[in-house]
């Protein structure tokens, strides 16, 4: 089936089966920055923006998706070095595997939370795993990018 | 200095956070054959009859493999250096399956869809034979889990036996051990069993293969072991090692679930068959139930002092489940003991005995710690239910007993210890924690109590006399330069970390470097990236490539500057009459001097020059440990046994700190993945042998909100035979959270958490036993 | 994974309905968060999310939800956040994060009728009823009950109230399953408590609420009452073992939960 989706501001005709989920759809037409860690639907790391807003690309089907607006890491490169220049100061990048995923999530909640507290933002990001920082460099540069005091 | 030392960050950072396509399966071919394996449903069976005719008849479908197709020569997948301590169990496919999960049969397709639907199409008669579940009731078990004769070992002091599922089997003895105890005011003696916890890195197993223009294999992986890929390829796919190319791209982590090789064989034979390329990229459910995993391990820790808190004596029994195949078995259990008992170094004697056993769950092989982890767990909990017997105070019972800079440490193969600032590491911990304050515990209300709990722990860098190393560096015609390594980058930071050392050395920029992805055509070999080697091993590689190439670029300058004078061999050549400063070669004498520049352009464009590269090579005969002192706080809730950590501090003493943002960083992983073993990980079987615990849904490893607040601080002492006095960071910081989690629970309420996980359930069972 | 041949989205509930039942295995898709889980065959997908369905509204005397609202609409629907003491936003938050939030819908996870679930509990113990399209309306408590039959779930509406209620869950990681749950409800000094992930679904503790009423209402103060309706829960209600807790525990664990219930009703 073709559906017509709207990827980082540009129109796209991709052909798709009923039973695919966006995640795969993307990675084929060539957004590798959208990964997958888990089969469970619980990692964070395929996370993407449906419509502005963070979804797990592993659970929404491509279809439900037709004439609809998707970004991916690839959409917000500016935004992503600001946040990953935060990151990589702190060595927080490590493997990099759930970075596209992470932040894709840190930027919409910058849009959506003003002045959010530590605890909101770990509210925010709970769905968002990691295996190899243990979380607080992650955290040294997202209160750095959120603007929050210490 | 100017690199060591420093927060620099890491040179593919940038790359990792904007989202390029750097990993295995961002790079495979679009055209490549979807390899997968059709897994045992059962424990234990025999394949009496494999029928693959229909799932042959898919569209779509290149090649369906069973038993029947592979070579039957039998090799081990643990990336271990030649000859491999691990025994030789394995076939690519076998005619026995022995976990649930195994590999009963391979299909390739040319997409999933097609492949998933020949594997239900594969007909297989099994008989079931009966399971052994139970690692405590494995040995000499009627059911014998490797029944053949082609099982081999390199090695005949290890004690292994296949026919009593031994898969290694000793003891190591040092003093009179039993005339110690016997003098001994005090005895504990108990038993502390840990469960298999799986690595978890985000990025599961996967590989893709294909042909190059010489008919060649190539393995494109996501490994940390490429040279062990290479050479265990070859044996198990009977092709020589020169028909074989393993290339490294980006790594999702490894944490050593990728220093066996797991995914490889299955698209690499797919590839010789069909000659067309192939990939396979295991599903998290696959990398759970079907690769490998942490040791299960019961230890009984015996330790006797005296009423003044002297240790005399210390005995550890190791029993060690190796799951279905040998990898990693006759190495992991040694850990157990031979990292944790020489931290009491002050005692007189003990004993350590071992045993690891074959049992039909899915096999063991290395995670991060390996065996100290578990032998950690056992022997701190031990001494700090030691302290609570004596009354003493647990760090003091440490400082009067832990092993000092300069003592000969007969549990550690003798080794001398020849850096620790572990006393300062446990003062500082206490420092932070505010341990004077707050031991044993503070009562918050009727219902909440907080209190303090610590550990210290030990591990190595490399492994001794073993673990070697090769690094190249060469100057490239514009001044810049290019270093080669084997060691694995697994997100871990070692490309940067090596870089800075080559940087310091040659007194140059970071980015004056490249770093040449490892592919085993072209990088100098490395065993790989594993037992905490990298920085320590690679890292004097890389400083004496370095020193090697100083030499050289000197050598060059003054032949540029008096062709005549320096014409002799670089042995005769006396560098000490030059001074190099990163970017020109000056002579002492004269003032004059020739820039890095010109040397390179020289070099590379003149029919006078000569090709600049700088060789290194390291192998160790000590392994230096780390150390370190982890010291948490936490709060209990006494009406439902949950628990949260409050504040947890790592203290660590790895000699200089190479990368101080890289270091801290390992350390705060380091400790959540501790914490997650401590807390929330287990690991669960059906009782027919099937894992239960094969999601992130049912298996959790800690999120950003279960891991509490984490403080890292180092303590350096210098230790002379690493570069720049470093030591390894890699694998110590995993040991601590477990004993000293425990300990804090201990402190709170007088319960005595001997099993892993500290479940609130297990809390609250043990506070009403009390 | 399920396969699906076909995708249909329908514009009404009417077209969805009929789609739905034009053949035995099509099968309406939802959040997927579960359905990727399984291997369900599908013919045609049907999928609701243009259908009209994704709405939290007030009526004169309720709340409705629409059935293809997401647990993130829940969690941050200022309607929801202000009345029923903002138990339902509440529940719903901590459950893994907020792209599954996004994903997750309340129809999807109703019409499921998990075990586990962290919204059902407090939505038992609210005056809950479904609307399904062929069914029509009924109650909450009477829907758990009901066989899986091939239906539209609509919307679900829940009567507004003076009413106090608490929701209390005990999980051992943050992003897991509770391995039990608790609310109770308050109204005109009635209570009604409900007990889930059992791990069974969640049920009502019709006696445990009748002992509180009572009790509170002759004016034993808060921490009394609720240590005799620990007892009476006990034997109300039954509790299984899983990978996750023992039949035991959670016991123990609902128990401590009502405690903190009923505190949090009674405002200490």
């Amino acid at each position: 089936m073709l559906i017509h989706i709207n990827i980082n501001g540009e129109k796209k005709k991709l052909h798709c089966d009923p039973d695919d989920m966006l995640m795969s759809v993307l990675r084929s037409a060539g957004y590798k920055s959208v990964k997958c860690g888990c089969d469970t639907t619980n990692c964070g790391l395929c996370t993407v923006w449906l419509e502005g807003k963070p979804v797990l690309s592993c659970s929404v089907p491509a279809m439900r998706c037709n004439n609809k607006n998707v970004t991916t890491l690839e959409g917000v490169q500016e935004e992503a070095k600001v946040i990953g220049s935060l990151l990589v100061d702190e060595g927080a990048d490590q493997c990099g595997f759930c970075s596209p995923g992470l932040i894709m999530n840190i930027i919409a909640m910058k849009k959506e939370l003003e002045n959010p507290t530590e605890e909101d933002i770990l509210h925010y990001l709970a769905g968002n795993l990691c295996r190899c920082t243990g979380y607080m460099s992650q955290m040294r540069a997202i209160k750095k990018y959120m603007g929050v005091e210490e | 200095m100017r690199y060591v030392s420093r927060p620099v960050r890491k040179v593919d950072g940038m790359s990792l956070v904007t989202g390029k396509p750097l990993y295995t399966n961002d790079l495979a071919p679009r055209e490549c054959l979807i390899v997968m394996a059709l897994r045992s449903p059962y424990a234990y069976a025999r394949i009496k009859a494999i029928d693959v005719s229909k799932a042959l008849l898919v569209k779509g479908v290149a090649c369906v493999l069973t038993y029947k197709d592979v070579p039957k020569v039998r090799f081990t997948n643990a990336g271990q250096t030649y000859p491999e301590m691990s025994s030789y169990d394995r076939l690519i496919l076998d005619e026995y399956v022995r976990y649930v999960g195994d590999e009963v049969a391979l299909v390739a397709a040319s997409n999933k869809k097609a492949a998933l639907q020949a594997l239900k199409l594969i007909k297989v008669d099994y008989e079931v034979l009966t399971p052994v579940l139970d690692y405590k009731n494995a040995m000499d078990n009627p059911v014998i889990i490797h029944n053949y004769d082609d099982y081999f070992n390199h090695y005949d002091f290890q004690g292994e036996d296949n026919k009593r599922n031994i898969v290694v089997n000793g003891v190591e003895e040092h003093g009179d051990v039993d005339a110690e105890f016997g003098r001994c005011d005090v005895i504990v003696d108990h038993e502390y069993e840990t469960y298999a916890q799986e690595q978890c890195m985000m990025e599961t197993f996967r590989t893709y293969t294909y042909l190059d223009h010489n008919g060649r294999l190539c393995v494109v992986t996501s490994t940390q072991v490429p040279f062990h890929v290479r050479r265990i390829l070859s044996r198990a796919l009977q092709i020589p090692q020169t028909r074989i190319r393993v290339i490294k791209p980006r790594i999702g982590g490894g944490f050593g679930a990728k220093q066996t090789v797991v995914s490889e064989f299955y698209p690499a034979i797919v590839t010789l068959k069909t000659g067309m390329a192939a990939k396979m990229i295991y599903t998290r459910q696959e990398a759970f139930m079907a690769s490998n995993s942490r040791h299960q391990m019961c230890i009984r820790a015996r330790v006797g002092a005296d009423h003044d808190g002297s240790i005399r004596a210390i005995e550890l029994t190791t029993l060690s489940n190796q799951g279905a195949y040998g990898e990693h078995g006759t190495t992991t259990i040694g850990l157990s003991g031979h990292k944790s008992i020489p931290l009491y170094n002050q005692a007189k004697a003990f004993r350590f005995k071992y045993t690891g056993v074959y049992t039909n769950t899915m096999p063991a092989a290395a995670f991060r710690g390996y065996g100290a982890t578990q032998g950690l767990f056992a022997l701190e909990s031990a001494v700090n239910e030691l302290a609570v017997k004596l009354g003493m105070d647990p760090t003091a019972l440490r400082e009067k007993n832990m092993v000092r800079f300069g003592e000969l440490m007969p549990a550690y193969y003798n080794e001398p210890l020849t850096s620790s600032a572990l006393d300062r590491c446990i003062y500082r911990g206490k420092q932070m924690i505010g341990w004077d304050k707050k031991y044993p515990r503070v009562e918050v209300s009727e219902t909440k109590v907080r209190a303090v709990g610590m550990a210290i722990a030990m591990q190595g860098s490399g492994i001794a006399k073993v673990d070697t190393a090769g690094a190249e560096i060469k100057l490239n015609d514009d001044g810049y330069y290019t270093l080669k390594i084997g060691a694995t980058d697994m997100g871990t930071g070692c490309d940067t970390i090596l870089t800075q050392i080559a940087a310091e050395t040659l007194l140059a920029d970071m980015d004056q470097f490249i770093i040449a992805q490892v592919d085993t055509d072209v990088s100098p070999f490395d065993p790989g990236s594993y037992a905490s080697a990298t920085t320590y091993v690679t890292g004097m590689a890389v400083y004496n490539a370095a020193c090697d190439l100083k030499n050289k670029i000197i050598f060059a300058g003054a032949k540029m500057l008096d062709p005549e004078k320096y014409d002799m061999p670089l042995e005769r050549f006396n560098p000490k009459k030059f001074y190099f400063d990163g970017t020109k070669v000056t002579e002492v004498a004269t003032g004059r001097s020739v820039s890095i520049h010109d040397i390179a352009v020289h070099s590379a464009g003149s029919y006078l020059g000569n090709y600049l590269n700088g060789s290194g090579f390291y192998s160790s005969p000590t392994s230096p440990p780390p150390l370190m002192a982890g010291f948490v706080e936490i709060e209990l809730d006494k009406e439902t046994g949950k628990y949260e950590i409050l504040d947890y501090v790592g203290v660590v003493d790895c000699g200089t700190v190479v990368n101080t943002n890289l270091a801290r960083v390992q350390t705060e992983g380091g400790i959540a993945q501790g914490i997650g073993f401590a807390m929330y990980e287990d690991v669960k079987y059906s009782d027919r042998g099937k894992m239960m615990t094969n999601s992130f849904m049912q298996y959790k490893i800690p999120s950003r909100v279960d891991v509490g607040k984490i403080r890292v601080e180092f303590e350096s002492s210098y230790e002379p035979s690493g570069p720049y006095g470093a030591k390894s960071i890699g694998e110590i910081v995993v040991n601590t959270p477990a004993p000293a989690i425990a300990d804090a629970l201990r402190n709170a309420v007088g319960i005595n958490m001997r099993s892993l996980p500290m479940t609130p359930e297990k809390v609250m069972a043990a506070m009403e036993a009390l | 994974m399920f396969t699906a041949k076909d995708y249909a989205m329908p514009q009404s509930l009417d077209e969805a309905y009929e789609v739905l039942t034009a053949r035995k295995t099509n099968h309406i898709v939802a959040g997927c968060a579960w359905l990727r889980m399984g291997n369900k065959r599908i013919n045609t997908a049907v999928d609701l999310s243009e259908a009209g369905l994704d709405y939290i509204r007030e009526t004169q005397d309720a709340i409705e939800i629409g059935a293809m609202t997401s647990y993130r609409s829940v969690e941050t629907s200022r309607l929801l956040q202000e009345n029923f003491s903002g138990i339902l936003s509440r529940a719903v938050a901590p459950i893994i994060g907020v792209q599954f939030r996004n994903v997750v819908t309340v129809g999807g996870s109703v019409y499921s009728r998990f075990g586990f679930s962290d919204f059902l509990t407090p939505l038992l113990a609210l005056d809950t009823k479904v609307k399904l399209y062929r069914e029509g309306m009924m109650s909450l408590e009477e829907f758990m009950q009901m066989p899986y039959k091939k239906d539209i779930l609509e919307k679900i509406v829940i009567r507004k109230g003076t009413i106090t209620a608490s929701y209390q869950m005990f999980r051992n990681a943050e992003a897991d399953f509770p391995l039990v749950n608790v609310a109770a409800v308050k109204e005109n000094g009635c209570y009604k408590v409900t007990v889930g992930a059992r791990p069974g679904r969640a049920v009502c503790a019709p006696k445990t609420a009748q002992c509180l009423t009572q009790l509170l209402s002759e004016g034993k103060p808060a921490d009394e009452a609720a240590e005799q309706a620990k007892a009476l829960l006990k034997s109300e209600i039954s509790f299984g073992t899983n990978m996750r807790a023992s039949a035991g525990y959670r016991q123990k664990i609902a128990g401590v939960l009502l405690g903190r219930a009923v505190k949090e009703v009674e405002g200490c």
